[in-house]
Order: C-alpha cells, then sequence, then structure tokens
C-alpha cells in the first residue's frame, strides 16, 4: 500500500507543477488577446485619458511580468485577489458559482454513471441482440446532436408542457430538492450528452475480456452469463471504465457553458466566459486553475482506482 | 405602411394585440386616448428578463455599460433629471432649475425631503461630489466626455450651481446620463461601491451576470410610481431561452424579443409585444471627401434609390420606422414631421444622376451584421431597388471581426449603426459637426456648423426649433448619411403588465425606468 501512498504524493506534487505552467499560459494567453479589461468596460465611449485613468487605478500600467508576480505571490498566500471589473473578492465571486457548477456535475453523474454502466453491461451480456442495438444508437444519436439541441428539444416536451421549469434558477434560499426539480433537464441533458461516451466504453472493456480464458473456464464451469460479468469480467474491465468516467467527469465540470446559457444556469462557464470577453484576468486565472485542478484530480483518482482494481500493480516486484 | 409607428410610441400592432387582451377587439382608438391598461395598482413581485448583463458589472457609475446595470441603477438611484416619456425634461432629485442669460450658468434646487435608503438626506454636496466623480484627470468615466464643458460646479445648501465652458440650453438633458446618479457622499467623495441610493427600490441582493432582487422603497418620494413591491431581474442571454422563460411564464417581461421568432411569440395566448419607436438608427455612410459621394446629386441619386418601407418590413420585421436621412427620431422634441420624405423613386433618382453628368453608377456597399442585424440583407435589397434606377450596387460582405475597426470610417460606402441620443444638439454634435471624430462621412457644411452653434445656446424654444428643423432639412437634402430606419425597441410581455400609453422611446425598458413606471393590471 505504502507504494499507492507515494503514488499520489507524486502526482499531487506533479498536479501542482501542472498548474504552475498553467498559470503561466493563462497569463499569457490573456496577455495575447487584443485589448485589455479598462478598453472593454469603456467600449465605445472611451477615449485614451480616460483609458489611461482606468489602467493606473487597475495596476494594469506596470509591466506585465510584475502583474504576474504580484499575482502569484497573493495566490500562495490563498489570496486570489479581487476581480478587476468590479473589486468584489474572488473567493466570493467564486464560491456560489463553483458549488453550483459542481451541484450541477454531482447531479448529472448521479444520473448518468450508473445509467451508463448499466446499460454497458446489460448491452454486453445480450451482445448483438435488439436491446444491444437499440441502447447503442439511442446513446450515439444523442451524442451527435449539439447539446444546445438536446437542451431545445428537453425545453419542448418538458418545459412548455409545464412539467419542468425552463430556467435553473437558484439562490440560497433553494432547498435540496426543489433544486433537484429546477435543475432537472440541464442534468437531463448533460446525462444524454455523456452517457454514449461511458456505456460504449463499459461494453467494449467487457466484451474484450470475454474472450479471454479465465472467463472460458467460468463459463464452463456452469456460471450463469451475469454472474461471469459482474464477478469475473467486471472487476477486470474496471481500469477503462473509470478512465472514461473521470474524463467524463471532468468534462461536466468544466465545458458545460452552453448548457448554462441555455437553462440560466449561474455556473463557472458563464463566469469565464464573461471574464475573457471583458480580460478580468485575476478571475480567469482562477476559474482556469479550478478547472485544471478538477481534471488532475480527477485523473489521479482515476489512476489510483485502476491501480487498486489491478494486483499486479499494486504487488510490483 | 403596414404597422407604421404612431408617435406616441406604440405600434399599431402592440396596440391591437392590447385591446384584444382587454376583451375590446375592434374597439381601437388612436394611442394617447385610450390607455394601454385599468388604472395602476400596487402590488406583486416582477420578474424581468434581460440579454445584457456581465459577471464583470459593478457599482461604480463611471463604469456602467450594459442594459442590465442601467436598469437596475435606474431604479435604485435619483437623478438630478428625467426624461419623461413624451421626451421632455422633468425634475428628479431636482426641483427646478434656470439658466444665466447665455446658458453657461445653470443653477439647481434641490427637492426638499429626499433621502437615501439609509435615511440620510440628499444634500447640494451630495451633487457636487456625485459629478465630480466623473471630472478630473483621474476620471475613468465613461462620462467624462459629456461633464468635459463643466468648469466648477458649487453648492450652497439646498442649490447647486454649474459653471460651464460655454452656453448650453440643453445641460439639465445632460444632468439625466444614467452614468450621473446623486450618491451619498463624505468629505466631498462618494463611495463608488454604496449600495445606498434615492430611488425607488433597494437592492437585496445581487449577483453580477445572475441577477438581482429589489424591494420598493417605502419612503420613496414620487407620487404615482413604484407599484410593485418587490423585482426580480434575471440575465437571460441566450433569446430562445428568454422567449421559453416568457412563454412558460416564469418572467413576465423580456426585453429584447429576437425579431426572427417575433411572429411567433404575437400568436402566443396572454402575452403582448410592445415596440417603442426609439433614437436607435441604422445607415449607410457615403464618404463625401472621395469620388463619386463629393457630388451631392449622387447622394441624393442613392436617396432616392432604396425602398425605406421594404427594409422596415423585411429586415426589421415592421418592428421600426422609415427614416428621413437625418438622424432625430420621431420621438424628439425637434423632430421635422413635415420635412418632405424621400421615398423609392428610380425617376428622381435618375434625374439626380444624370445632374451628376452620369448615365450610370457602378459603386461598392460594404456590410457585415456586426453593423447591425440584417445588415448584409438591407444592403442586398438595396442595391436589388438601385438597379431600375441605373446604378450597379455590388454589396462586399466583411467580415464581422474588426468591422471597426478595418470597415467603418475607412471604406467609402459602409452599414453603420447609432443608439441615438436623447438631445439634438447631443447627436449633432457627436457625429454630423464639422471634424469630429465620429462624423463618418467626413460631411462638412458651413451653415450646419453655424446653426449648431447658435442653437446649442439659444434659450428660445420657437427659435431653437426653427433652427434644428433647418439642420434636419440640410442634413437630409445634402448630407453623407443614408438613414432608411429608425429600429425601435421591441420588448415582450405578460398581458398583466399595464403601462402608460406612452412608453419613453429615449432607452429601451420605458427609458431604462420600467420597474418604477409600470404595474400589474
Amino acid at each position: 500500500m505504502s507504494d499507492i501512498w507515494s503514488m499520489i504524493a507524486r502526482r499531487l506534487l506533479l498536479g501542482l507543477l501542472t498548474l504552475f505552467v498553467i498559470s503561466l499560459i493563462i497569463f499569457g494567453a490573456t496577455e495575447l488577446l487584443p485589448g485589455d479589461l479598462a478598453q472593454n468596460i469603456l467600449g465605445q465611449s472611451a477615449t485614451p485619458e480616460t483609458v489611461a485613468a482606468f489602467r493606473r487605478e487597475l495596476g494594469l500600467d506596470l509591466p506585465a511580468h510584475t502583474r504576474y508576480v504580484n499575482w502569484l505571490l497573493g495566490a500562495l498566500q490563498g489570496d486570489f485577489g479581487t476581480s478587476l471589473a468590479n473589486k468584489r473578492p474572488i473567493a466570493d465571486l467564486i464560491a456560489t458559482r463553483l458549488s453550483n457548477t459542481l451541484f450541477l456535475a454531482v447531479y448529472a453523474a448521479a444520473l448518468s454513471v450508473p445509467l451508463s454502466l448499466m446499460l454497458g453491461i446489460l448491452a454486453a451480456l445480450w451482445r448483438n441482440s435488439i436491446f444491444d442495438r437499440a441502447a447503442n444508437a439511442l446513446a450515439l444519436t444523442s451524442i451527435s446532436f449539439p447539446e444546445f439541441f438536446v437542451a431545445y428539444i428537453l425545453i419542448f416536451v418538458l418545459a412548455q408542457s409545464g412539467l419542468f421549469p425552463s430556467m435553473a434558477r437558484m439562490d440560497p434560499t433553494t432547498t435540496f430538492s426543489e433544486a433537484l426539480y429546477r435543475t432537472f433537464l440541464p442534468a437531463l441533458t448533460l446525462t444524454l450528452v455523456v452517457t454514449a461516451h461511458m456505456m460504449r466504453m463499459t461494453r467494449a472493456a467487457i466484451i474484450n475480456l470475454l474472450a479471454s480464458p479465465y472467463i472460458e473456464m467460468a463459463r464452463l464451469k456452469g456460471m450463469s452469463p451475469a454472474r461471469v460479468i459482474l464477478k469475473h469480467a467486471l472487476p477486470n474491465a474496471l481500469a477503462p471504465i473509470v478512465t472514461v468516467v473521470a474524463l467524463n467527469l471532468a468534462y461536466l465540470i468544466t465545458g458545460v457553458v452552453v448548457v448554462e446559457v441555455v437553462f440560466v444556469y449561474p455556473g463557472l462557464g458563464q463566469l469565464m466566459v464573461d471574464s475573457v470577453a471583458k480580460r478580468d484576468f485575476p478571475v480567469v486565472q482562477a476559474v482556469a486553475l479550478i478547472f485544471a485542478a478538477a481534471y488532475v484530480l480527477l485523473n489521479l483518482t482515476a489512476d489510483v482506482l485502476s491501480t487498486l482494481s489491478n494486483p499486479r500493480l499494486i504487488h510490483r516486484k | 405602411m403596414r404597422d407604421h409607428l404612431t408617435r406616441g410610441g406604440l405600434s399599431r400592432r402592440s396596440l391591437i394585440k392590447g385591446a384584444t387582451a382587454l376583451g375590446a377587439a375592434g374597439l381601437i382608438l388612436p394611442a394617447g386616448v385610450r390607455r394601454a391598461a385599468a388604472e395602476p395598482k400596487r402590488g406583486g413581485i416582477l420578474r424581468i428578463a434581460q440579454a445584457a448583463g456581465n459577471t464583470t458589472d459593478g457599482y461604480d457609475p463611471a463604469t456602467w455599460d450594459s442594459q442590465f446595470v442601467q436598469v437596475l441603477h435606474t431604479a435604485r438611484c435619483g437623478y438630478l433629471t428625467e426624461i419623461a416619456a413624451d421626451g421632455s425634461l422633468v425634475g428628479e432629485v431636482a426641483e427646478s432649475w434656470e439658466a444665466s442669460a447665455d446658458a453657461a450658468t445653470w443653477t439647481f434646487k434641490l427637492r426638499e425631503g429626499i433621502t437615501y435608503h439609509s435615511g440620510k438626506s440628499v444634500s447640494g454636496d451630495d451633487v457636487v461630489a456625485s459629478i465630480n466623480h466623473h471630472r478630473g484627470p483621474d476620471s475613468k468615466s465613461a462620462a467624462k466626455p459629456i461633464v468635459e464643458p463643466i468648469t466648477d460646479i458649487k453648492a450652497d445648501g439646498n442649490t447647486v450651481t454649474f459653471t460651464l465652458s460655454a452656453g448650453n440650453a440643453d445641460f439639465p438633458f445632460i444632468m439625466s446620463d444614467y452614468h450621473l446618479p446623486i450618491l451619498p457622499s463624505a468629505d466631498g467623495k462618494i463611495d463608488a461601491t454604496t449600495k445606498d441610493g434615492c430611488g425607488g427600490y433597494m437592492i437585496d441582493s445581487w449577483e453580477p451576470g445572475v441577477g438581482a432582487k429589489l424591494t420598493r422603497n417605502p419612503n420613496y418620494w414620487k407620487p404615482g410610481r413604484a407599484w410593485f413591491d418587490g423585482i426580480e431581474m434575471n440575465v437571460v442571454l441566450d433569446s430562445a431561452a428568454r422567449q421559453n422563460a416568457l412563454l412558460t411564464g416564469e418572467v413576465d417581461v423580456i426585453d429584447p424579443v429576437d425579431l426572427t421568432t417575433v411572429a411567433l411569440l404575437e400568436r402566443a395566448p396572454g402575452i403582448k409585444i410592445l415596440s417603442v419607436a426609439g433614437t436607435q438608427h441604422y445607415t449607410f455612410a457615403m464618404d463625401t471627401r472621395a469620388d463619386p459621394y463629393k457630388d451631392n446629386n449622387v447622394r441624393m441619386a442613392l436617396k432616392y434609390a432604396l425602398d425605406r418601407q421594404e427594409l422596415v418590413d423585411k429586415i426589421l420585421q415592421g418592428y421600426g420606422t422609415i427614416g428621413n436621412d437625418h438622424p432625430i427620431g420621431p420621438n424628439q422634441r425637434y423632430f421635422y414631421a413635415d420635412l418632405e420624405q424621400h421615398s423609392y423613386d428610380p425617376d428622381k433618382a435618375k434625374f439626380y444622376l444624370k445632374e451628376a453628368g452620369l448615365d450610370s453608377l457602378s459603386i461598392q456597399l460594404s456590410a457585415a451584421d456586426a453593423a447591425f442585424t440584417g445588415a448584409v440583407d438591407a444592403a442586398v435589397l438595396f442595391s436589388e431597388k438601385a438597379a431600375a434606377a441605373g446604378i450597379t450596387l455590388e454589396v462586399v460582405r466583411e467580415p464581422n471581426d474588426g468591422y471597426w475597426d478595418n470597415v467603418w470610417l475607412k471604406k467609402p460606402f459602409c452599414a453603420v449603426y447609432w443608439g441615438g441620443r436623447p438631445t439634438e444638439d447631443w447627436m449633432f454634435s457627436m457625429t454630423y459637426a464639422t471634424g469630429v471624430p465620429w462624423n463618418d462621412t467626413f460631411w462638412s457644411n458651413a451653415r450646419f456648423d453655424e446653426l449648431l452653434l447658435a442653437a446649442r445656446s439659444e434659450l428660445d424654444e420657437d427659435k431653437r426649433r426653427e433652427m434644428y428643423h433647418e439642420m434636419q432639412s440640410i442634413c437630409a437634402n445634402d448630407g453623407g448619411t443614408i438613414i432608411p430606419m429608425f429600429a425601435s425597441y421591441v420588448m415582450g410581455m405578460s398581458d398583466k403588465i399595464g403601462h402608460e400609453d406612452r412608453v419613453a422611446g429615449n432607452w429601451t425598458l420605458d427609458g431604462f425606468r420600467a420597474l418604477e413606471r409600470w404595474w400589474f393590471v
């Protein structure tokens, strides 16, 4: 087990390095974008003097490396600064958005992961049957449509009849059950979008193993097909499945801006888009780091789980 | 002339809608006679969805730029003056004002007994500090250019005196600009992050880019205003999501309505469309220094070579009015209603071409949807109609990205949009005076410039009106801008919303004041 712990420690350190590199890249990229916050906020009514005064006030007239180092020193002490545009502390700005994003991601994952595992296992069990083909066709259809199209169809069918709200508004007074009800349509949209990937990976990984000699042996012993798959094939198929699930979870956290816009859901995606458009660098940086951290942590979790599921990796010589 | 808007600001279409909703179809009276709904009454929570609003929005009035903050802070704050629905100016924090004979010194008397939400009284010092926030070398304010002519502000008890560098009869109008709210001050400075204000609504919570909740200010001084008990404002960027929210009853008002699907919304039960003629207009600008636009006969030929009504019908889906090649809207104070309307007339266009010594004309028109929604289609329609007058108009489709940097002010003939300004002087000085940076036709007319200066400091209404009429006429018959249409502000709302017949056209949402002017019937 100590191997696992040292692996986790090593990976976390590497993760921190990754985050540092990402913060550099993000900073460089926002510097490359034409215009800065002062110009973008003042827009059409900008005059050279007001833009200059605005820059002085925000410290945007300082050289790029000074601004980056100042930001980094603050971030290392846990102070991510304030939004340049409206002076709100970034921690406040992000807190509710992040919890909304996580809520929707967990909700969508709670619907999609069991659903796709179940569909994948059943599809492997009844390989090439009508069920297998129908499940594949449906999942592929829903992943092929753009998200906003799936969202509009769901709104047309489920919201215009009054079953579910088309706007997923959340505020601090929203109770948990109400939140589940309000965000059902966005969660369902995301479920439809991510299910195909996970389901097909589950099916493929299991079918791959079904040709192995030990499965043959289990069958010859007279085990039921369900037992063969659940008890013998599935544990060995976990590694690829867990990796795909982790990738999809990361996507649910970082890539749902279109769904947020269509359902008017206040998550991190829209915050990121607005901040990039207005060149509000500290906010962009903070959100980008959250996204990067989500990828790093979920990948780490996937690796740890696949190691644990494989005795050959735990008991390495 | 389907859907030609009345000067009162309601389209016939919305009037019919409103009348049908009242169960009075067939009884259609001219706007101004019938109230749009029953008498106002107090109560209810208004839920509104707007297409504007960023997570970068803030409290500092120097940086307000999205329509969401404009509406939110207009509900929260008071201004020295207010533009009434009919375009005239009324006092808000200021009770009255008077000018010196040269219109260069203005004295505002503040209304007694107005308090902020915090309970503090509004004082003359607050006014000075509030305006000074936008002045001076350190100002980053978007409103700095409009307060630039102020050389000094002094408060004496309940009066505030502004000294200007030159006479300006419209100065009190400038004080209604949404950047210039009166906020509480200490030691001659306002706190630009304060939530306080002296308007009809108090901000309970505001999540920039998401929405805000407001409650009625129980001590609001203004009679007959602020009917709703509370307001829920939402930022809904996606036009389909906005429309869905209105259709499913999750919001009461949406702004704006997507014109490509407005017909579907019109048919929905319980929903009315409000269309208000404003100052927003779409133009085709010709560089009057370049050939062949140098010759006014060519400019006149082009002005007679496009079908304005067709553009209003097909590009604006009827939600607009035809323009007459000057930037003054039909809702404005000195609009010249009797000026001869330019209309599609290939024979006249040919006549002007002949005057210019030409049999035919072959030119390029640059357009992109960045100029205005439907600009490319509008240019194509223009080109089709101009062919009959012997004008070959080649439409050049420019990229949206960088349109304002690479095409506007660079190409000799291109599509442009203008949001318009509340006063004639403001609009003309910004884009039509000789040599100003946004004069996109590089037009210069000595008589026009002379009238502009004279009218600015003229306090006699009749003389001023005459001058502005003459300027509109010069602009239309000599200027380099073709203004085929004024685009209305189009909003969708539940038929439970009541408002006055006359809805302000200076900005969208009743001049940003729908929250305090409208009510539930």
